[in-house]
């Protein structure tokens, strides 16, 4: 109990933070934050196995997260029968060409000696490949964008529930990460970083741009939902006699009728938001504890203690009859998996599929900030660093306003360079973030909660 | 006739633009390589120095022509960009005093140095738009254009016109001038030698007298003018926007590696490889080969390899090969 005791006050004091806007502001937005930090929590679990865990630098979080966004987009949306009659045929042969010309590619590696004339070979099949599969693909993709291009024009999904969305993007990603794993894990580190970087900006270009599987810039709005909707929550007999239970201190207090109903309307339209949000608030909490239990149970297993030898020797621990590649290639595909899963849950939670939102800044550089500051290599500390990066980053402008007015107190209201603060205050945040992360790195280089390794 | 509208064609809408793009390029891969061979990081800050850099000459361009000083057809900026390099100086001086001398110092891995220039991103990032705020900015005054596309349509009587921005040649100019200069100050002269030996050898040159302070801070002071001059070249050639600085990051990147990281050299070369490739890949031949075939073996569609939305992609995509089957890039920078 004693020797957990920074994790308890740590994650006291960060509920308590919660709980505080919720009083203050609202419980709206102090659950918004909170699912937030769960998705949080679970980028920087997918992180910290990487760099925590393996000394693996991965700066393509935002790119794994995209593509489970894009299977939440195929797994969920109802099929498009007019744009598959028009194009789906195409793209299916595309699709087999592309698995064709993978085929071919080992078949020359296997089959032939390194030389110059096999690379010759592999970029002939690739290029002649690549022209083949535009020609086949393109008036394929042309028909499919032409179907009712306002609402639809593009292929649709699977029109299954969303949630086994959070599965198959943990597989999309895997996938991806296997492939940039065989490409770029024997780079040195910063090199990897930088490699994964750009690549991820590669699949960010392809969903953005490819508009008959993702609509690209055109957005994917209006997905199906794991939780009730709102509108049908305020009519359901249940639900509204739930909220008049929970507010009767309250309604009691008013003793006109009408407006007693007035006011019980007003709770319920709250409550069905508050109500939905707590519905994904325990979605999120089940694959959070899910996969706070497995990496533990990961952590203290002998491969957890084979992962750790790798990262702090790595010489030695291949001296052993450790395989260093194999274990490095396993661990980044797992974890960029898990960054797969946060990626369909972001995409159920908002209920919309915006490509163009994927920036480096929030999904890459912000989930580092926060496996840094948490604790890398401590499951705890990355989850906490999630809590309290995200919260920070929401509740910065408020403190930011709060910071400027205090300065600027002695300056009238209409003095320019208050109006410039005041309009810059949005910007904080990065101010913030920064700070952060540069005292941490210099006073607290293993974060709030350092790794420590017991010997069971 | 056919043929030479074919030629100025692809001069007009590849040759020029790449070659100005690429010179941009090339000066922050220069600045990437050489805080990379030198301070031994890859510095993920340097889309934003190069923002702040600009910012501060966009500052100074604002306050010249308020008080009405301007250098005629140029453009003014041009006279912000040393007083823009002083404060710039003084910005790296700063942040290498309060953070990257503390790890240098400890000798930290390079992993670690990555991730605090990441801190000092996001600082400078807000610092930029606390200041001057998140918007597109145009600075540009002065002479638009050096060759009109109509005035040289008329002057040769050709179809097809070359228009030449004045801001292009500005690049250009600007560009061989300063990685001339360069490139004698690290071959030829003795502080440009002690720094090669330096990010050849760091013991090896200590050994022989060399002193890291001195050092350190030139490369930051080449860092400074380095930053400044491309983010104000890019600024003057497209616009000032903070987010497209921290984006052009990433080809910077693709550019350094690809010449070979820690090589300057390289990374000048790398720019123009990165460039020439992103606009020959993407661009619609559609036009050249209806000047050069003959009628009946016109083109029908495009004629485009890759759709313009791929432009960053592909000079991605070619530092991904460049990895696979050169790790130390084009040129033999350090090996990976």
């Amino acid at each position: 109990m004693r020797k957990n005791l920074n994790v308890i006050a740590a994650y006291s004091i960060m509920m308590g933070l919660i709980i505080l806007v919720g009083i203050f502001q609202s419980w709206n937005i102090a659950l918004s934050i909170f699912n937030l930090c769960l998705i949080s929590a679970v980028m920087t679990m997918g992180a910290n196995i990487q760099w925590g865990y393996a000394g693996l630098i991965n700066f393509g979080i935002m790119g794994f997260t995209a593509l489970g966004g894009l299977a939440a987009v195929l797994i969920s949306v109802n099929p498009v029968q007019e744009a598959w009659s028009a194009g789906g045929t195409n793209i299916l042969l595309s699709l087999f060409l592309i698995i064709g010309i993978v085929l071919a590619v080992r078949f020359v590696l296997k089959r032939y000696q390194k030389s110059k004339i096999r690379n010759y070979i592999i970029a002939a099949i690739i290029i002649s490949g690549i022209i083949i599969i535009r020609l086949v693909s393109e008036p394929g993709i042309e028909a499919i964008e032409e179907v009712n291009p306002a609402r639809t024009g593009f292929l649709g999904g699977l029109g299954l529930p969303i949630i086994f969305s959070w599965i198959v993007g943990a597989f999309f990603a895997g996938g991806l990460a296997f492939v940039i794993g065989k490409v770029a894990l024997g780079l040195r580190a910063d090199y990897l970083a930088i490699a994964t970087l750009l690549i991820s900006e590669i699949v960010i270009a392809i969903i953005k741009h490819e508009d008959w599987l993702t609509r690209g810039v055109k957005n994917v709005i209006g997905l199906k939902r794991p939780a009730p909707y709102e509108v049908n929550l305020q009519e359901t007999e249940w639900f509204i006699n739930l909220v008049e239970k929970f507010n009767s201190g309250k309604l009691a207090l008013i003793s006109d009728l009408s407006e007693r109903q007035a006011a019980l309307n007003q709770f319920v339209i709250e409550g069905s938001s508050v109500f939905v949000k707590l519905c994904y608030s325990g979605l999120f909490l089940v694959v959070v504890i899910i996969l706070l239990i497995l990496t533990q149970k990961a952590l203290y297993s002998p491969w957890g203690r084979m992962m750790r030898a790798i990262r702090d020797n790595e010489e030695a621990a291949n001296a052993m009859g450790k395989n260093v590649v194999k274990q490095h290639l396993l661990i980044f595909v797992l974890g960029s998996a898990i960054v797969g899963i946060a990626g369909a849950m972001l995409v159920t939670q908002d209920g919309l599929f915006t490509p163009g939102s994927y920036r480096p800044l929030r999904y890459t550089f912000l989930i580092w900030v926060m496996v840094i500051v948490g604790g890398s290599g401590n499951n705890f500390g990355a989850i906490l660093g999630g809590f309290v990066v995200w919260f920070l980053w929401i509740e910065s402008a408020p403190i930011g306003l709060y910071l400027v007015n205090l300065t600027t107190a002695g300056l009238e209201d209409t003095h320019f360079l208050k109006v410039h603060l005041i309009e810059s205050v949005p910007y904080f945040r990065f101010l913030m973030m920064g700070i952060g992360l540069l005292l941490i790195m210099r006073y607290r280089p293993k974060g709030i909660l350092p790794e420590k390794i017991e010997i069971k | 006739m056919d043929f030479l509208n074919a030629i100025i064609l692809l001069l007009n809408y590849i040759f020029v633009p790449a070659l100005a793009y690429g010179s941009q390029l090339a000066i922050g891969a220069i600045f990437v390589t050489l805080i990379y061979g030198i301070l031994r990081f890859a510095n993920f800050a340097t889309g934003d120095m190069m923002s702040f850099g600009t910012m501060v000459a966009i500052l100074f361009t604002w306050y010249f022509q308020s008080i009405g000083l301007t250098i005629g057809f140029l453009p003014t900026a041009l006279l912000a960009i040393p007083f823009a390099i002083l404060f710039m100086g003084l910005y790296m001086l700063i942040i290498d005093k309060f953070v990257f001398r503390y790890y240098r110092l400890n000798k930290s891995p390079p992993v670690q140095l990555a991730m605090v220039s990441i801190g000092v991103m996001f600082v400078t990032q807000a610092v930029v738009r606390i200041i001057i705020g998140p918007s597109d900015r145009r600075f540009f005054d002065g002479e638009k254009f050096l060759i009109r596309a109509n005035d040289f349509k008329e002057m040769t009587g050709l179809n097809e016109g070359l228009a030449i921005k004045s801001t292009q040649v500005i690049t250009i100019v600007v560009t061989i001038i300063l990685v001339s200069t360069l490139f004698w100050f690290l071959n030829r002269t003795k502080t440009g030698k002690s720094m090669r030996a330096y990010s050849d050898n760091e013991d090896l040159a200590l050994l022989s007298g060399i002193d890291p302070k001195k050092i350190v801070m030139i490369t930051w002071m080449i860092a400074a003018i380095l930053a400044t001059i491309g983010g104000v070249l890019y600024g003057l050639d497209k616009s000032f926007k903070p987010f497209t600085y921290f984006n052009n990051m990433l080809p910077i990147f693709a550019a350094a590696i690809v010449g070979g990281i820690g090589n300057p050299f390289g990374a000048f070369l790398g720019g123009y490889v990165i460039a020439f490739s992103e606009i020959l890949l993407t661009y619609a031949y559609k036009k050249f080969f209806m000047y050069i075939l003959p009628e009946s073996m016109e083109p029908d569609g495009l004629v485009q390899l890759l759709s313009t939305d791929y432009k960053f992609a592909v000079s991605f995509s070619i530092l991904v090969i460049v990895l696979l089957y050169r790790p130390s890039g084009i040129f033999k920078g350090k090996i990976l």
